[in-house]
């Protein structure tokens, strides 16, 4: 129980502290890959600490949905970071499985997009309308990604996957679990909203996806958003990383183990991070209508790898 | 006096010292004023290495640079767009025009200096100001060069 | 007196919920009175499966008939329609042969037709028109089935089946299943018998809607797994498959129509749909499980499918309660007419919010205990050993998955445009709140919406001995602690009071710590951000139409869509536009290909047949020589 409670209370931290440090170093790799300096990596620190201090403008026309969003997007993902193996493959909610964690996220985007429709203006809607699209669309990859995992695991718990996972010898040259890896990557950056998806960086609101839903968010509430979308990506990546290159991931909750599982962590994150700041400088956004050609894309990798599991079986 | 102005930038500093984020306004300009401040945005002056970060809405911006005499058509917008940012906030005037009204001062279409329609915290000089004094008028802004 | 029938309806609903209960849990009884009517008399039987299924028609009559209080009021016409209609649906999962069944059934598709056109307007006629010819049309089918199996075993008692069917070869099963499932799935929905569902909803009253989209749907449902399960015998794989299938089909194309939708009422007749083909998909499963003689893991898509059967009455009745509200306090079903009722109608607006974040199946509500329960199932078929099989399966995960993304959109959309912002007119600007008898009802449906995902493992540990009864194998679903459901020993595992728990505290987290660290100004209000425009209108926000744009836009294959665009122009240059029109309606692929040309063949027909009827009495006698030397040589 108190083991329970440390772990829970270790992962709201890493997740929650690093979330701001990954997003940091993600700009600053940015820059510097387009010959800027760039701001510190600890940057989305002082704008949150920023952000808390001020007093929030909430527009006339909004209901509680608006007011309820942030901390709802907050609980969401302290739940899905609660259910994931961030730090070993027995998280604190050690029953859940993918599903669970996709369909918290849902539940934030669910929110949010009320939220965009909630103070009425046009950039809102819009924003909403393409969230939920993308989400929509992105939402059978992610199954059938951890379905094409789950066949090899035989169970659908993510520390099970992982922990099986990691026994097998051969898993890097499976083509089934490359396809898996590909299709969950592109999925990743449709759900954390970076490029080709959508900007993050992007100041034409008729460009925007997420940017668009929270315009109207300020101070707290503003904060609690970026804060949130931060630990998402965070989340996503962590995914990747440990369900998909599974060593290193301690299977005990032994203090050094941990230790070792989060170095690991952390090493792997440098990895894809990195990958991720040289593939956002070299390519542009796509069209709007073009991103569900890149989601159908996903898909049909998903669907290739799971055919790829019942063929080699 | 001076005690005072000491304490603000202090309080500015605490405040917003490492990071501001900037809604550009413009109410009015010639297009300048803009050409110079995308500028800071390059490699060149990366006014992002101060912590400093422009954004797309006044909502999650602490200040407001605003360019161009401001004309009667912009006037309420500039209004609206003052009372969207949330508090606490700066207003700074970038351009002899949002000073002063600079040479369209007079003109039926123009209703003055931004300090005539919201309050100013600090003005940049220039027709237009060159990227390096904007800088220069936004770290002073924030009290931070000394 | 309206008064009083309702009250009767909530005894009744009450009743059948006690003994429905009981016999769920296994409390089984028998009764017949042979000599009432022809044909083997009427009888009633009462097993588990039938239970449920009473159970689920008298709880969910019961906020549906307090509900009915307020929202007919003194209104006279349909309460015994009404009443006949609770009491019909009561008795259809215990009728115990043809003839009790076949009683029930059209007592209970004749009392629902009443109230379909009780409005006595153009439209409900024709949904009316449609409702009466697609249930007869189903009631021809699954007759049909049922007489033929009766002559083959000799027997109209249900219970009397099973063991003389499996001795008869598969040819003629089959023919049984495909006429009784066909009948079924009219009623319940699915595509492509479901173009009654859209019609009929709207024109119903809405407690009417309520208990047709709650509970009667389920109802096709029940037949369906009687058919498909006790009476026929053991079932061939491509039963299983042909349903999950025709479930998957059911479920992504009925929440894209629901998305495209701009009719609040028929947007929810659509979800029905969609949640009768999950419902389908579960079924199919499970008889897909069973023929390849994996039981353990039929067990775990039956129980999945008997969830969401469960979960999908308390939802639905619950958002079309609250529709109900709403098209009452607006005069309109038109989403795009509406906006901003939540600060209006706060409790109908909270009732719908719960309603839609359960049926787009976000955790911690009901709706995603049973997709969750459903996707363990399906994602298991990796152990039967056959490609094309796994295929299938594989196509209903991502169908599912689909589904449930969709399904958020269509409810984001059906509850922001409608509630949040501002009010789109006059009349929405002037909503009033509901009277306490009908919020009482929405309130008893949301409680139960709540307490089917905390109480998830009751509900598994109730359903899976009911599931048993069907595949009578191996425990494969089972409760561990009292809290976490273990789906086939440890392959996934679900704690909901954990995962609310969690939530909760998740949720106060922040609170509590931004008040500990007094960094919570309390926020000043201001008009919408919209780039410095002087005023905000209605006109500004994102419509319906607009909202669901993405996917028309992606899902045109679907939807064909007509794209008309009329400009008026100024008469003396056509750079003044004076007047612009843009339609981008979705076409009916299922109306145009199947029912338009069925129509014209069988007007056709008729013209032909008219021949025969010419009016000579000369004639007709001439007919009945014929009859009767017909006879006479053929016997």
């Amino acid at each position: 129980m108190i083991a329970d409670a440390v772990m829970a209370l270790l992962h709201v931290i890493v997740v929650g502290a690093g979330a701001p440090l990954l997003v940091g170093s993600l700009r600053t790799l940015k820059a510097r890959l387009t010959g800027r300096r760039g701001a510190p990596v600890w940057q989305p620190y002082l704008d949150l600490r920023k952000l808390f201090g001020k007093t929030p403008v909430v527009s006339v026309t909004t209901s509680w949905v608006f007011r309820a969003t942030p901390y709802v997007l907050a609980a969401t993902t302290v739940v899905a970071a609660l259910a994931a193996p961030v730090l070993s493959s027995r998280p604190p909610l050690g029953f859940a499985g993918i599903i669970l964690v996709m369909y918290l996220f849902l539940l934030g985007t669910f929110f949010l997009a009320l939220a965009g429709l909630d103070a009425g203006s046009a950039f809102g809607g819009m924003g909403s309308s393409r969230a939920v699209a993308v989400a929509a669309l992105a939402e059978p990859t992610v199954i059938l990604a951890v379905f094409a995992l789950s066949l090899q695991a035989s169970t659908t718990n993510l520390g099970g996957v992982v922990e099986r996972l990691a026994g097998d010898p051969q898993l890097a040259l499976n083509p089934a679990h490359l396809l898996a890896f590909a299709a969950f990557f592109i999925v990743m950056l449709a759900e954390a909203g970076r490029l080709p998806v959508d900007n993050p960086a992007t100041h034409l609101e008729l460009t925007m996806i997420h940017e668009a839903m929270v315009l109207e968010y300020s101070g707290r509430y503003l904060a609690l958003v970026e804060w949130t979308s931060a630990m998402k990506l965070l989340l996503f990546l962590t995914l990747l990383a440990n369900l998909f290159f599974p060593w290193g991931v301690p299977h005990v909750r032994t203090p050094v183990a941990i230790l070792l599982g989060t170095a690991a962590l952390v090493g792997k994150l440098a990895v894809l991070t990195t990958a991720l700041a040289v593939l956002e400088t070299s390519i542009a956004k796509l069209r709007l209508f073009r991103v569900p050609e890149l989601l159908a894309g996903s898909f049909a990798l998903a669907l290739l790898s799971v055919t790829a599991v019942f063929l080699l079986r | 006096m001076e005690r005072l102005g000491a304490q603000l930038a202090r309080q500015v500093r605490a405040r917003f010292g490492r990071s501001l984020h900037i809604r550009q306004v413009d109410a009015g300009s010639c297009n300048g004023c803009e050409l110079e401040i995308t500028g800071l945005t390059g490699p060149h002056y990366d006014l992002e290495r101060f912590g400093l970060h422009f954004v797309a809405s006044p909502r999650h911006a602490d200040c407001l640079l605003v360019t161009g005499p401001v004309t009667r058509n912009m006037a309420e917008a500039l209004r609206h767009t003052y009372n969207a940012t949330p508090d606490p906030k700066l207003v700074i005037a970038a351009g002899d025009c949002a000073g002063d009204g600079g040479i369209f001062a007079g003109s039926y279409a123009v209703v003055g200096g931004v300090s005539a329609i919201v309050p100013v915290d600090a003005l940049i000089r220039g027709c237009p100001p060159s990227p390096a004094r904007l800088l220069a008028g936004l770290l002073d802004a924030l009290g931070r060069r000394r | 007196m309206a008064l009083a029938g309702y009250v009767l309806a909530i005894l009744l609903g009450a009743g059948g919920a006690a003994v429905g209960g009981a016999g769920m849990l296994g409390h089984v009884w028998h009764v017949s009175w042979p000599w009432l009517v022809p044909l083997g008399g009427l009888a009633l039987e009462m097993d588990r499966l039938g239970g449920l299924f009473v159970a689920l028609v008298g709880a969910t009559s019961v906020p549906v008939s307090i509900y009915a209080v307020g929202y007919a009021g003194r209104e006279r016409r349909g309460v015994l329609a009404y009443l006949v209609f609770v009491a019909a649906m009561l008795l259809v999962p215990v009728a115990a042969n043809t003839m009790t069944f076949a009683i029930a059934w059209e007592l209970m598709s004749l009392a629902s037709y009443l109230m379909v056109v009780q409005h006595r307007t153009r439209e409900s006629a024709h949904a009316g028109w449609v409702y009466a010819v697609m249930t007869h049309a189903a009631l021809a089918c699954w007759l049909a089935g049922m007489l033929l199996v009766g002559a083959w075993t000799g027997s109209a008692r249900f219970a009397d089946w099973a063991a003389p069917m499996s001795a008869l070869d598969a040819g003629a099963r089959s023919l049984a299943w495909a006429l009784l499932a066909a009948g079924f799935l009219v009623k319940a929905g699915a595509v492509p018998a479901h173009v009654w569902l859209p019609l009929a909803h709207p024109a119903a009253p809405s407690h009417v809607s309520a208990l047709m989209s709650g509970v009667m749907l389920k109802l096709g449902v029940y037949g369906v797994v009687r058919a498909s399960f006790t009476w026929l015998g053991p079932a061939p794989v491509w039963w299983g498959a042909t349903l999950l299938l025709l479930g998957a089909v059911a479920a992504v194309s009925g929440v894209l129509y629901a998305l495209a939708d701009r009719d609040l009422q028929r947007l929810l007749a659509y979800s029905s749909v969609e949640n009768v083909g999950i419902v389908l998909i579960g079924v199919g499963a499970a008889l897909a499980f069973q023929a390849s003689a994996a039981g353990p893991l039929a067990l775990v898509a039956l129980v999945a499918a008997l969830y969401h059967v469960v979960n999908h009455a308390a939802f639905k009745s619950l958002l079309f309660m609250a529709a109900g509200g709403v098209v009452r306090a607006t005069g309109t079903r038109d989403l795009e007419a509406m906006g901003g009722l939540v600060h209006r109608m706060p409790w109908t607006a909270a009732a719908f919010f719960l309603g839609a974040a359960a049926i787009a199946a976000l955790p911690p509500l009901n709706g995603f205990v049973s997709e969750w329960l459903m996707f363990q199932a399906l994602l298991q078929n990796v152990r039967l050993p056959m490609p094309a099989l796994n295929l299938v399966f594989t196509v209903a995960i991502a169908a599912l998955a689909l589904t449930g993304g969709l399904a958020v959109a269509c409810f984001v959309k059906a509850y922001g445009i409608a509630f949040l912002a501002l009010p789109r007119t006059e009349s929405a600007a002037s909503a009033r709140e509901m009277p306490g008898s009908m919020r009482l009802g929405m309130a008893v449906a949301a409680l139960a919406c709540v307490a089917l995902a905390v109480g998830a493992t009751g509900v598994v540990a109730t359903l899976a001995p009911i599931a048993e009864t069907l595949v009578p194998d191996a425990a494969s679903v089972s409760t561990r602690g009292g809290l976490t459901v273990d789906v086939s020993s440890g392959f996934a595992t679900l704690s909901m009071p954990a995962v609310a728990i969690a939530l909760v505290g998740a949720f106060l987290l922040p609170f509590l710590a931004l008040t500990l660290a007094r960094a919570r100004p309390s926020p000043r209000r201001y008009e919408t951000w919209g780039c410095g425009r002087l005023l905000q209108t209605a006109r500004m926000e994102y419509t319906a139409t607009a909202f669901a744009n993405p996917f028309t836009r992606v899902f045109d294959f679907v939807y064909r869509p007509v794209a008309r665009l009329d400009i008026d122009a100024h008469p003396d240059s056509r750079f003044f536009v004076q007047r612009i029109a843009y339609d981008n309606a979705p076409r009916f692929v299922v109306d145009e290909w199947l029912y338009r040309p069925a129509g014209r063949a069988l007007r056709a027909l008729a013209r032909r047949a008219a021949a025969i009827q010419s009016g000579s009495p000369n004639r007709y006698l001439a007919y009945v020589l014929a009859a009767l030397l017909l006879l006479l040589v053929l016997t």
